[in-house]
């Protein structure tokens, strides 16, 4: 059957991976992890004024389970970061994350005790978006970027996402913080280390 | 009831118990700072004398501090609801082993104020019903508004595992 018969059909002939990154990415399901004032941007992105219902990723989500986008929006404390990669785990594949806003990239301004410097350091981050809080228009800028990534690298299986297998944040300790630290006080690394899998 | 009054007032409410005492006023609030020792028995008086609530329980690290002798100043913040007179009581401990006795017998409100000061500070109150931390996770091992503490931390930020994607 030639191309043109089918499409006078109603038929059209393409590859499996291209049609599911095409349906997965322009079904993104959120899964909202705002914790301060990015939070806020995030809500206003999704009602009226800005419709992210456009972009086909309007349906925030509360439970891990049926999303595969998280947008990490705000900044996380060392108490909350055990529940923010036991969520991401709980997420089905295939599944992205978008760090939204400074706090999330990098901890923003908060570079105390409790406040981790970037997701990224703990969890996979795939797009990053910049500003404090980010505007709307960047929020959807991103999503848009992430959804031309995923027709780009995306396959059927998701078998793009084994290849990640090393850590791509920062390393734990800059210098500076090493130095501080051997001055002060020999680090407590004996203290109980969480692992969010069991 | 200005502070003069008030003054006068707690000051016959206390009178035959041991040990020092010792009254300011501080922009129309009156303040008295007593001994360690003495904590337990002036609070009981002054519950009886109206006092009835207690607003805040905190503390101040004052190692480094110009002219200190002491390291902690524990602060209680207390009011007479009836006549709307207050009372900032405060006394000092000192490391190795900083211990007050609970106030929780007199106020129940002391009893989340007093897990934040030995949260934050590391203050412990003695026969506290329920003496954990109240902010920061069970397993943090520091106390974080000692000015000993780097404000940076000793490294509890970056204490987690990382999560791959391959793994995840």
């Amino acid at each position: 059957m030639s191309s043109k018969q089918s499409a006078s059909n109603g038929l059209f002939w393409t590859q499996l991976d291209a049609a599911a990154n095409w349906s997965r990415a322009n079904s993104l399901w959120p899964m909202p992890f705002a914790t301060a004032c990015c939070g806020i941007e995030l809500m206003s992105t999704s009602a009226s004024k800005h419709d992210l219902s456009r972009f086909g990723s309007e349906v925030m989500r509360f439970s891990p389970r049926q999303c595969d986008l998280m947008i990490v929006a705000g900044r996380v404390v060392m108490k909350m970061l055990p529940v923010l990669q036991r969520i991401w785990l709980q997420m089905p594949e295939p599944k992205w994350c978008i760090s939204m806003g400074a706090c999330a990239c990098s901890g923003g301004v908060f570079d105390t005790y409790a406040v981790v410097q970037g997701v990224d350091r703990f969890i996979p981050v795939d797009i990053y978006v910049p500003g404090c809080p980010p505007r709307p228009e960047q929020l959807i800028a991103s999503i848009i970027e992430l959804q031309s990534k995923i027709q780009k690298t995306g396959t059927l299986r998701a078998t793009e996402f084994a290849e990640r297998m090393t850590p791509e944040g920062p390393a734990r300790f800059d210098s500076d913080e090493l130095i501080r630290i051997r001055d002060r006080n020999p680090m407590p690394f004996n203290l109980p280390v969480y692992d969010p899998k069991h | 009831m200005n502070s003069a009054e008030s003054q006068l007032k707690y000051e016959a409410a206390l009178s035959g118990l041991a040990g020092a005492r010792s009254w300011s006023t501080f922009r129309d609030t009156l303040q008295l700072v007593i001994d360690e020792a003495s904590l337990v028995s002036t609070m009981t008086r002054l519950r009886g004398a109206g006092l009835n609530m207690l607003m805040d329980v905190t503390a101040v690290d004052l190692l480094e501090y110009f002219d200190s002798i002491d390291r902690y100043r524990v602060v209680y913040q207390l009011l007479d609801t009836e006549l709307g007179s207050r009372l900032e009581v405060r006394t000092h401990v000192n490391d190795p082993e900083p211990v007050l006795p609970t106030m929780t017998t007199l106020w129940a409100s002391a009893d989340w104020m007093e897990r934040e000061v030995y949260d934050m500070f590391g203050i412990k109150f003695d026969g506290h019903p329920n003496p954990k931390r109240l902010l920061l996770p069970e397993e943090f091992a520091s106390f974080p508004l000692r000015k000993d503490y780097p404000v940076k931390g000793r490294g509890e930020r970056h204490n987690f595992p990382v999560v791959t994607r391959s793994e995840s």
